[in-house]
């Protein structure tokens, strides 16, 4: 068990277990999006008040967790990298936080497009939802650009780590939001007391997009790791070693 | 203490702290947080007076009465407590219907009508398919029907 741990700490190790991990996380992705998409277009009746528009939905909601559950990982790596002084941890914050804005971005996109026909209006200010969910965009950013301004891994990583310790209340606004407030954006309807509120021929594609989305969101991270961990082990023995061996890296 | 449980106690600290912090922020600004104000708070003068500011509800059934050959526009909003009527002039959501969840921004009029300047509409948490939803209604009806005749007493201040 401990064996498990310590090798995992090891950027060589971690970064052939992104390797190995990547197809077995990219091939579920590939499958439950591709059966997501056409079940949610296709076999999935159409809302009662919204129609076909609701559709939407198969996009929206994956990248609103997403955008949640990548900035907990973020979040949590960084604490870990600070308690546990692990340098790997770290790598792998900075690795999910583009990902993760990503998704933001994708989630507000979607929601502008969706409010529009819907609500009648592309953006409310005021909104607890919507304005805290553009935080959570900008949380991202802060995180990307504070990492970018200082030269020193070490010290970034550091000051990361905590920016991103201190936005994680947001993320619990951005979930709450819809429950503390009135607010122009509906309630949850997965998560809602007894039961999802929502057809079963509706419900499993959204459960399949947004299971293909977290497995996306692994595929595409273990990538991302590994530049990020060759990158910062880019002066050690083991990086020059692997590729100057006859295989040049794989 | 080993130096490692003292980084995981800061750390626990740190994040402990900054959700007090914004907890006490939020509960400053519950008021401004709302998006919107509801029915019965309106009726009961419980509004800013000196701004512009949102009412939620949904629109009561039968109530919508169109103007011949204009934009102009009345219905009355419930929370089902209170009612309010609003007036309006101006382009409607698809979602627009009676019945349906509405957001309308203004201000409060003369004898107790709502001026809005704009109407948006709200929906709710729950997706279902056309055949669905019908047959739901028949349900829905015998649930609201006591629901709405013997609420709460609507309080006007």
């Amino acid at each position: 068990m401990w064996k498990f741990f310590h090798q995992l700490a090891s950027p060589p190790h971690f970064y052939r277990l992104a390797a190995t991990l990547m197809p077995w996380l990219a091939v579920p992705a590939l499958l439950l999006i591709a059966y997501g998409t056409y079940a949610g277009l296709f076999l999935a009746s159409p809302d009662y008040q919204q129609g076909d528009a609701f559709r939407i939905i198969y996009v929206h909601v994956p990248s609103a967790y997403l955008s949640m559950m990548a900035y907990m990982f973020m979040a949590i790596s960084g604490a870990i990298g600070l308690i546990w002084r692990l340098k790997l941890a770290h790598a792998v914050g900075a690795a999910a936080a583009p990902l993760g804005a990503a998704f933001t971005f994708l989630a507000l996109v979607t929601g502008s497009i969706w409010g529009r026909p819907m609500w009648g209006t592309w953006w409310e200010w005021g909104d607890p939802r919507l304005t805290s969910e553009l935080i959570l965009l900008f949380l991202y950013f802060g995180y990307m650009a504070l990492r970018s301004s200082i030269d020193d891994t070490a010290k970034a990583d550091k000051a990361c780590a905590v920016l991103a310790l201190v936005g994680v209340v947001n993320v619990v606004v951005v979930h709450y939001s819809v429950e503390w407030w009135s607010s122009l954006h509906q309630g949850q309807t997965l998560m809602k007391k007894g039961g999802p509120g929502m057809d079963a021929d509706m419900l499993y594609p959204l459960l399949a997009m947004i299971l293909g989305f977290t497995f996306l969101f692994g595929a595409l991270l273990a990538r991302r790791i590994r530049t990020e961990v060759l990158y910062r082990e880019r002066r050690t023995r083991w990086v020059r070693e692997m590729i100057l061996s006859p295989e040049g890296g794989r | 203490m080993k130096p490692r449980q003292q980084r995981m106690l800061a750390v626990g600290l740190a994040v402990a702290g900054v959700a007090i912090a914004a907890a006490l922020t939020l509960k400053a600004f519950d008021e401004n947080m709302m998006f919107f104000v509801e029915v019965s708070n309106v009726v009961a003068g419980e509004y800013p007076q000196e701004r512009n500011f949102r009412i939620g509800g949904l629109v009561v059934e039968d109530s919508i009465e169109r103007e011949e050959g204009s934009l102009d526009m009345r219905f009355r909003v419930t929370d089902m407590r209170c009612e309010l009527s609003v007036m309006y002039n101006g382009v409607l959501p698809d979602l627009f219907r009676e019945g349906q969840g509405v957001v309308a921004h203004g201000a409060m009029g003369a004898g107790e009508v709502f001026i809005a300047d704009k109407i948006l509409a709200k929906h709710d948490e729950n997706y279902m398919a056309p055949e669905v939803a019908a047959s739901l209604a028949k349900h829905v009806d015998e649930k609201m029907a006591p629901l709405q005749e013997g609420g709460a007493e609507c309080n006007s201040g």
